[in-house]
C-alpha cells in the first residue's frame, strides 16, 4: 500500500477466557 | 468504528473492533472525515482544492482494500460474548488482604485515610490471614493461578504476619494444585536489608510508593510530623531495584493539581535509575485543593504528549525504561473476554479487611453497604457479586460507545462509584485522561515501527 502501514491484524475470540491471567494491556501467553 | 488522530507528526487511524492500528498519510486522512457520510463523488468535489484525482482515487482504493480485509469499520462481533462469561462458574482467584489498617505515613491525598479506611487502626492476624488462604483456595474453583497482595496501610507494618501467611499458603498449594503469586506495595519507610532479601525470594512483584521530585513527594508523603519521605526511602528503592535486575518492581508516584508537570517526575525517577516508572493522576473529591478539574486537561494532555516525545527521545539514546500508562501490546495484549471485563472487582479480585470481612475491592474497604461476607461464611452477598458482574463495558452506555473501550475495559468502579454513586457511569475526567495516554501510547508504536 502507498498510503496506508498498517501495524498490526481482538478476532482471540476462540483462544481467550481461560481466566489463568493475573488479576487492580501486556500480552496473555495463552493468546 | 474508527478513531483517527495526528500526534507528532503521524496520522493515526484505530479500528476499534479489530484493533488493527494503520499508520496513514494525509490524504487517506482527510478522506476518511467524509467516507460513509457521502458519495464518493462529494468526496472528489470537497477535496480536489488539496489533492490530485489520483491521489483522492488511490486513497479510496487502499480504504476499500482494508475494509474488505475486516481492518477497517468492522462490525462489532463481542457483544454476544458476555452472556458466556456470565455463565462461567464465579470464582475469585485473587485477594487483596489489608495486612494493616495503620500507617507510618500521613500523605495527604490517601483514600484510606492514614491507612484506617474509615475504621480504625488494625493489625491482620495470622489467624484471619490463614483463613482467606483457605478461602481462596475454596473460592477458586478450577483456577490453577492465583494472586494475592499484600496492601495496607503499610503492609511492613504487619510484616511477620506477611510471612507467616505466604509460608502458610505455599505449605498447602501442591496438594490443592495452586499456584500462588504474591505481591506487596510499601512507602519503603522500614525497609532494610532483611526484608528486601524476603522480598526478593518470595514476591513477584512489589511497588514502591514515590511521587518523583523530592519537593513533589515531601508536598503530600509525609511523616506524622510533617517531615517528607524522600531522603529516607530513594536509596533504599535504588537498592531493592537493582536487586531485582530492574523487573518485577515498579516506582509508583501520584501526581496531582500541584504537579500538572509531572513528566519531570517520570524523568527524575528515571535519572535515578528506576527502570519500571508509573506515575498516575490522583482521584479525589472535587472540594480538595490537590484534586484535578476538569480545567486541568489540556494541560495534562500536552503533558503527555511531551513525556511520550521524551520517552520516544531517550529510548533513541539507549536510555530505555518503561512507563506504566504507556505499555500497550499491539500484537497480542489481553483477549476479547478479559478486555471485556477488566480488573474483576467484586467477582473474581475480592479485598479481605484485618478482621477478616470482604469487600469488592481495597477501595470498597470500610464501606458497609458493600460487605460480601467474611472469610469464615465466604461470599453471602452474591446480589453485590451480581451487581459487580454486570461492570462490563457493553452495560455501560458511554463505554459502550468509546473507542477506547478495548484498551480500558471500562475503567474502575470505585472511580464511578465515588464520582457518581453507581457502578456503571464512568469518571469523565479518568476517561480523558486514559484516552489520551492510549493515543500517546499507540503514537511511540508507530515511531517505533520506523525504525
Amino acid at each position: 500500500m502507498k498510503h496506508v502501514k498498517t501495524l498490526n491484524t481482538l478476532q482471540t475470540v476462540a483462544k481467550g477466557g481461560c481466566g489463568e491471567c493475573q488479576t487492580c494491556n501486556q500480552a496473555c501467553e495463552n493468546v | 468504528m474508527i478513531h483517527k488522530y495526528s500526534m507528532n507528526g503521524y496520522f493515526i487511524v484505530l479500528d476499534v473492533n479489530s484493533g488493527a492500528v494503520h499508520i496513514v498519510d494525509e490524504v487517506v486522512y482527510d478522506v476518511l472525515d467524509q467516507y460513509k457520510k457521502t458519495d464518493e463523488e462529494k468526496i472528489y468535489d470537497k477535496l480536489r482544492d488539496k489533492y490530485s484525482h489520483e491521489q483522492i482515487a488511490e486513497a479510496l482504493d487502499e480504504i476499500n482494500e482494508l475494509v474488505e480485509s475486516k481492518m477497517l469499520f468492522t462490525e462489532d462481533i463481542y457483544e454476544d460474548i458476555i452472556p458466556l462469561i456470565n455463565r462461567r462458574e464465579p470464582v475469585v482467584k485473587a485477594l487483596c488482604l489489608h495486612i494493616a489498617h495503620d500507617c507510618n505515613l500521613k500523605c495527604r491525598y490517601c483514600f484510606a485515610e492514614e491507612g484506617e479506611y474509615h475504621g480504625k487502626r488494625e493489625l491482620m492476624s495470622l489467624d484471619v490471614g490463614k483463613k482467606a488462604i483457605d478461602f481462596l483456595i475454596k473460592a477458586s474453583g478450577k483456577r490453577k493461578n492465583l494472586e494475592v497482595d499484600f496492601f495496607g496501610g503499610e503492609p511492613l507494618m504487619n510484616f511477620d504476619v506477611v510471612k507467616g501467611i505466604v509460608e502458610y499458603a505455599r505449605s498447602v498449594e501442591k496438594e490443592n494444585g495452586k499456584n500462588f503469586r504474591f505481591t506487596i506495595t510499601t512507602n519503603g519507610i522500614l525497609l532494610n536489608d532483611e526484608i528486601m532479601d524476603y522480598i526478593n525470594k518470595n514476591m513477584h512483584n512489589v511497588v514502591l510508593s514515590i511521587d518523583g521530585r523530592k519537593e513533589v513527594n515531601d508536598r503530600m508523603r509525609v511523616r506524622a510530623g510533617g517531615q517528607g519521605s524522600y531522603d529516607s526511602i530513594v536509596p533504599k528503592f535504588q537498592k531493592l531495584a537493582e536487586s531485582r535486575n530492574q523487573t518485577g518492581y515498579y516506582v509508583r508516584g501520584t501526581f496531582t493539581k500541584h504537579n500538572l508537570d509531572f513528566g519531570k517526575d517520570v524523568m527524575h525517577l528515571a535519572d535515578l535509575g528506576f527502570r519500571q516508572i508509573s506515575v498516575e493522576p490522583v482521584v479525589a473529591d472535587s472540594s480538595e485543593d490537590y484534586a484535578i478539574s476538569e480545567g486541568d486537561l489540556p494541560v495534562i494532555f500536552e503533558e503527555y504528549e511531551r513525556l511520550a516525545k521524551e520517552i520516544l527521545e531517550r529510548r533513541k539514546k539507549g536510555q530505555w525504561f518503561n512507563f506504566f500508562h504507556f505499555m500497550i501490546d499491539l500484537t497480542g495484549g489481553p483477549c476479547v473476554t478479559k478486555r471485556l471485563v477488566g480488573c474483576g472487582s467484586g467477582t473474581e479480585y475480592l479485598a479481605v479487611t484485618p478482621n477478616g470481612d470482604l469487600y469488592p475491592c481495597h477501595q470498597f474497604a470500610g464501606r458497609e453497604e458493600f460487605k460480601m461476607g467474611t472469610v469464615d461464611t465466604g461470599v453471602v452477598r452474591p446480589d453485590i457479586r451480581k451487581a459487580f458482574e454486570k461492570c462490563n463495558v457493553y452495560n455501560k452506555p458511554e463505554c459502550k460507545k468509546c473507542w477506547a473501550k478495548f484498551y480500558c475495559s471500562g475503567g474502575c468502579t470505585a472511580n464511578s462509584f465515588n464520582t457518581h454513586g453507581d457502578l456503571i457511569t464512568p469518571y469523565e475526567i479518568g476517561c480523558e485522561m486514559q484516552k489520551k495516554r492510549i493515543e500517546c501510547a499507540i503514537m511511540i508504536k508507530a515511531a517505533e515501527s520506523e525504525k
